[in-house]
């Protein structure tokens, strides 16, 4: 490699990385000092988190979840992880690897729950028995057992590491279909009501560029392989087109989300239907629910009868074709 | 150069030097989506990469909402 010509915007050494959507080169050094900067406005202007909070910290050993819970030891908060074993094939049992082994070169506390352990079913097996897309499934068991583990351990707050790519993402799919009910609470913090933790998302202010760029350049190894479940899906599909729109014009994603959030987000305030919904609990695991049993119970009960489904079986076609 | 790929994995030999930004201009890949590690080390978009460099071009779009 011939010297670069691109000098660090902060002290003019060689630059390591480019973020066109701030104008700007950066050295490593000077690039941590941005991120640790963003993460810090993120979670002082949304008022995520406080000193005394105690915090658990969703880990899948992919990088955002590892960079989040990395910036905030680094910035001098204590956070728990919890790692939920999806069973998702090979993906499943190497993604533990890096999540694992992250908190013990660390001495941190892991919290591992098993999906096929403790409640008898995976994530290809709930796709196939509940007839839900794979990652539908996967979302509602980890935001159950997300909320469980975070209230059962007297935690304040649940940190995810969803960044600005999830988030406009998202944004982009509940625009697209104008849905008040989702865009009414697409906020990067979720208070904590009635069976539910404080929900906060520390990274909104990062792309996934740079949380990538932070775990390579901390020296993080973390799963770089996509979920096999995941590929075709919309939410990659979104992504993909908001980084087209990114590369001709640097800033847009961050311009579509915090707009949204300082100028439609207060208007929407109070008009999501969920959040005035009377909730009872679950009569099976206490959780909320508005029926008599929640949806978490009913996928447990569908996916735990039915025979174990090897991931391939739902593996979308076309897989290794991009 | 060896340029190593994911999602899958794969390895391509591609002759010449060539600019990070040319490389991934060349292969079809969105600069927003991806970053490339020089000889184990992150490289920014004006970096030339020669004929005897180690490329990897590592995707950072995960599909997990």
């Amino acid at each position: 490699m011939v010297a670069v010509g691109s000098k660090c915007r902060t002290c003019r050494g060689p630059a390591i990385i480019d973020l066109p959507r701030h104008n700007a080169n950066f050295c490593a050094e000077h690039f941590m000092e941005l991120c640790r900067r963003q993460v810090t406005k993120a979670i002082d202007h949304f008022k995520m988190i406080a000193r005394d909070d105690r915090i658990l910290v969703a880990v899948s050993g992919g990088k955002d979840s590892l960079a989040v819970w990395d910036l905030l030891l680094d910035l001098g908060y204590q956070a728990d992880g919890l790692y939920v074993g999806l069973g998702i094939g090979d993906y499943s049992e190497t993604s533990e690897v890096y999540a694992r082994s992250f908190a013990e070169q660390r001495g941190l506390r892991l919290i591992e729950v098993k999906l096929r352990d403790d409640y008898g079913y995976d994530i290809p097996t709930a796709a196939r028995a509940t007839r839900r897309p794979p990652c539908s499934a996967c979302g509602m068991t980890k935001r159950h057992i997300f909320d469980k583990a975070a209230l059962d351990g007297g935690y304040t707050v649940l940190v995810t590491g969803h960044n600005l790519d999830d988030e406009a993402a998202v944004l982009f799919g509940n625009t697209l279909r104008w849905d008040v009910e989702y865009l009414a609470r697409q906020l990067p913090v979720l208070e904590a009501r009635h069976g539910f933790p404080k929900k906060v998302k520390p990274l909104v202010r990062l792309t996934e560029r740079e949380t990538a760029a932070w775990c390579i350049v901390r020296g993080i190894d973390y799963l770089v392989d996509e979920c096999p479940m995941a590929f075709g899906n919309k939410h990659l599909a979104y992504k993909s087109a908001l980084n087209g729109i990114e590369e001709k014009s640097p800033g847009s994603k961050a311009a579509f989300y915090f707009n949204f959030i300082d100028n439609m987000a207060p208007l929407l305030a109070g008009r999501a239907v969920a959040d005035g919904l009377e909730l009872g609990e679950c009569s099976n695991c206490g959780a909320p629910t508005t029926g008599n049993v929640c949806a978490f119970c009913h996928l447990v009960e569908m996916a735990s009868a039915h025979a174990p489904v090897p991931v391939e079986m739902v593996m979308k076609k076309g897989r290794g074709k991009r | 150069m060896k340029v190593l790929l994911r999602n899958p994995s794969r390895e391509l030999e591609i002759a010449g030097s060539h600019r990070v930004h040319a490389l991934l201009a060349k292969l079809e890949m969105n600069r927003e989506s991806h970053l490339v590690i020089c000889n184990g080390t992150l490289v920014p978009g004006d970096a030339e990469l020669l004929d005897d460099d180690v490329v990897e071009i590592r995707p950072v779009i995960s599909g997990g909402a």
